[in-house]
């Protein structure tokens, strides 16, 4: 395979003396912060991307993942801060010599070119290196090839399924062996079942040709799925950096233990390091007495005997493997449960009275 | 087995219905019947009627008759004139035209409501204010033609004069049909050449221009078209001399005047499937162009 490794910086290749000296990171973004007008889209972020490594930007709509993004391409400028890919500082570097591969959410691909032609486009616009004619043929071929798109180089891309008009824009993105692959929510116009496939494919490629790749998404399934590390994003800030298990079983906040993992969030009071409320427990160590919110995933709970938060039974749809259920608290809050079918444990019926134990959650203070 | 019964009855009336079939697809789409026969109604009775009526006009003189009225020198050098000129407004139309629908599509700058609706000017005013304007300003005396003669430039009462008036009229025409499209392009496009590191020149050669090219294909053909009928404002700023600056609509309208119809029809008549034909032909590039769209 001829795809480029992005180049390595000086100070990978300097021994490095220093045990505590991270490698060098392939992007680096330095205090970046990014105005529209009076709204602060990105306050001051710092992050760094490490070579090789497929990271996901996960935030609700409006959390500046998508100007996070657009930063890094050179589509948007920043405000205040650097941008750094290895030691260039590409900070005003324009986008069309940032050598870096972008995806789109609606694939923007050149409707009056065939798949082939616009897979070749980053080629043929090259100014020096333009790589010869039968070059350019073969790694269009081979690329098609690693998108599985094979023998659709000749059609337009209209006449395409949505799932394959992305296999071509990554392709062409590919193309210019970029030193960061980009992918601006690359699965949001498709349908579920594409979406999955597609995901799997694209952790394919990123494992193939091991080029640093950020793609940024609202859905915290294929941030998890699919990711290295996930940066959680709200409100123009980094809410928190990690591995997914990290980010889903050590939440750094109380916005990231609230917007992943379907969480239910409770209010109530630390006594004791001990978090109470409606009827429920949970243990809180190092936590000062005072008010405190928990967040108790879909999984945490558990059928108690004894004491625990009391619930009515909405619905029991039918499921596989865990028993769910959907339930409403005293308040008329709908709750989501997966319980672990238990031996002897009759299966509640619709509008029965239960109570449910958390066996885990994660508690906050108030702000 | 019981399913046969209603197929064999249907045997008799087969070829009635097949005919209907194949004409008449089965389709969610409701109201074919009848816009397809207001659409022929109406066109034969505003187009197809009168045109056929002055072909028929033309049949009627004999062939000898008809190649002296319609090829003769005159004749030929105003068709020369009318579609050359057409031609010459239509390219430059096509240049200016698209710097104008770029200028109001993509960039927000204080008076773009006066230029936008300036643009449409010329399909508002009456042809022969146009032409006394026009004639008034690129005479040799006028405001813009007195500058012109200075440099040694004549604009008006000769061919140049002819191509100023077919520009003028034509102009809405390449700019109202690129306006929408350019609109409808998605930043994203252009976006994703830079990404790929097209420079801005690249990408409007090779992303903007394709992709717009139909469009500007149907504002050209309007223009053109436009142009080759243009009577009004065209002669007063041509100086109308036979062999020279006289437009072909010109001709015909002086062979009515002197009653002599069956001339006027001739020349009708090949300025009727010359212009056909190359509309055809401009049609014909944009079904090309529009290829990749199927």
């Amino acid at each position: 395979m001829a795809f480029d490794r992005p180049e390595p910086s000086e100070t990978a290749l300097t021994p490095v003396a220093d045990p505590t000296t991270a490698p060098a990171a392939a992007i680096r973004l330095d205090r970046v912060s990014k105005l529209f007008g009076r709204f602060a889209a990105l306050k001051g972020v710092e992050l760094e991307v490490r070579p090789g490594e497929l990271l996901a930007v996960l935030g609700p709509s409006g959390s500046g993942k998508t100007t996070l993004l657009r930063l890094v391409a050179g589509l948007e400028f920043p405000d205040e801060g650097r941008i750094l890919f290895g030691d260039d500082d590409v900070t005003l570097t324009k986008a069309s010599d940032r050598r870096v591969g972008f995806v789109f959410q609606q694939y923007a691909l050149f409707k009056h070119m065939t798949v082939a032609k616009n897979v070749a486009f980053g080629l043929d616009v090259r100014r020096k290196d333009k790589p010869s004619r039968k070059d350019r043929d073969a790694r269009v071929a081979e690329l098609l090839k690693l998108v599985e798109l094979g023998d659709l180089g000749k059609r337009f891309p209209l006449q395409l399924s949505g799932g394959q008009r992305q296999r071509v824009a990554l392709a062409r993105a590919l193309a210019v062996s970029p030193r960061v692959l980009l992918l601006d929510e690359p699965f949001g116009a498709l349908d579920a079942t594409v979406r999955k496939s597609l995901r799997r494919e694209l952790r394919r490629i990123h494992d193939a040709t091991q080029v640093t790749t950020v793609f940024i998404t609202h859905d915290q399934e294929e941030a998890l799925e699919l990711s290295d590390r996930v940066v959680v994003l709200n409100e123009g800030r980094i809410e928190q950096i990690g591995t997914p298990d990290e980010i889903l079983n050590a939440p750094a906040t109380a916005f990231v233990a609230g917007f992943v993992g379907q969480s239910n969030a409770f209010h109530g009071e630390v006594r004791a390091e001990v978090f109470r409320a409606e009827g429920m427990t949970l243990p809180a160590p190092g936590l000062a007495d005072g008010p405190a919110e928990a967040f108790v995933r879909a999984d945490q709970w558990a059928l108690s005997s004894g004491k625990g938060l009391e619930v009515k039974v909405l619905r029991v749809p039918p499921s596989a493997g865990l028993l769910r259920v959907e339930v409403e608290d005293p308040h008329g809050r709908p709750l989501e449960a997966a319980l672990l079918r238990a031996e002897g444990v009759a299966k509640p019926a619709v509008g029965d009275k239960i109570r449910l134990r958390a066996t885990g959650g994660r508690v906050f203070p108030s702000p | 087995m019981v399913s046969l019964a209603p197929d064999a009855r249907l045997t008799g009336s087969a070829p009635a219905r097949r005919w209907t079939r194949s004409f008449r697809r089965r389709t969610a789409v409701p109201g074919f019947g009848l816009t397809m026969g207001i659409t022929l109604t109406v066109l034969c009775l505003v187009v197809l009627i009168p045109l056929s009526s002055v072909a028929i006009k033309a049949a009627g003189m004999g062939w000898s008759d008809f190649a002296q009225a319609a090829f003769s020198r005159r004749a030929i050098n105003a068709y020369k004139l009318s579609f050359g000129a057409s031609l010459i407004g239509a390219v430059i139309n096509g240049v200016f035209g698209a710097l104008t629908a770029w200028a109001l599509v993509r960039y927000k700058f204080p008076g773009r409501m006066l230029l936008n609706g300036l643009v449409d000017l010329p399909f508002a005013l009456p042809t022969a204010v146009a032409g006394i304007a026009l004639a008034a300003l690129y005479a040799p005396n006028g405001l813009i033609g007195g500058v012109l003669a200075k440099v040694g430039v004549k604009a008006a009462y000769n061919y140049t004069g002819v191509v100023i008036a077919l520009t003028f009229i034509g102009l809405p025409f390449v700019v109202r049909t690129l306006e929408p499209v350019l609109r409808e392009l998605s930043a994203d496009v252009e976006e994703a050449s830079a990404t790929l590191g097209a420079t801005g020149l690249q990408t409007v050669v090779r992303v903007i221009a394709p992709a717009l090219l139909p469009a500007w294909l149907t504002g050209f053909a309007l223009a053109f078209a436009r142009g080759v009928g243009e009577y009004g404002s065209v002669i007063f700023i041509a100086g109308n001399m036979p062999f020279k600056t006289e437009i072909a609509p010109l001709l015909i309208t002086m062979q009515l005047e002197q009653f002599d119809y069956a001339s006027a029809s001739a020349i009708a008549v090949v300025m009727l499937l010359a212009s056909f034909a190359l509309l055809l032909l401009i049609n014909a590039i944009q079904a090309w162009s529009r290829r990749h769209e199927g």
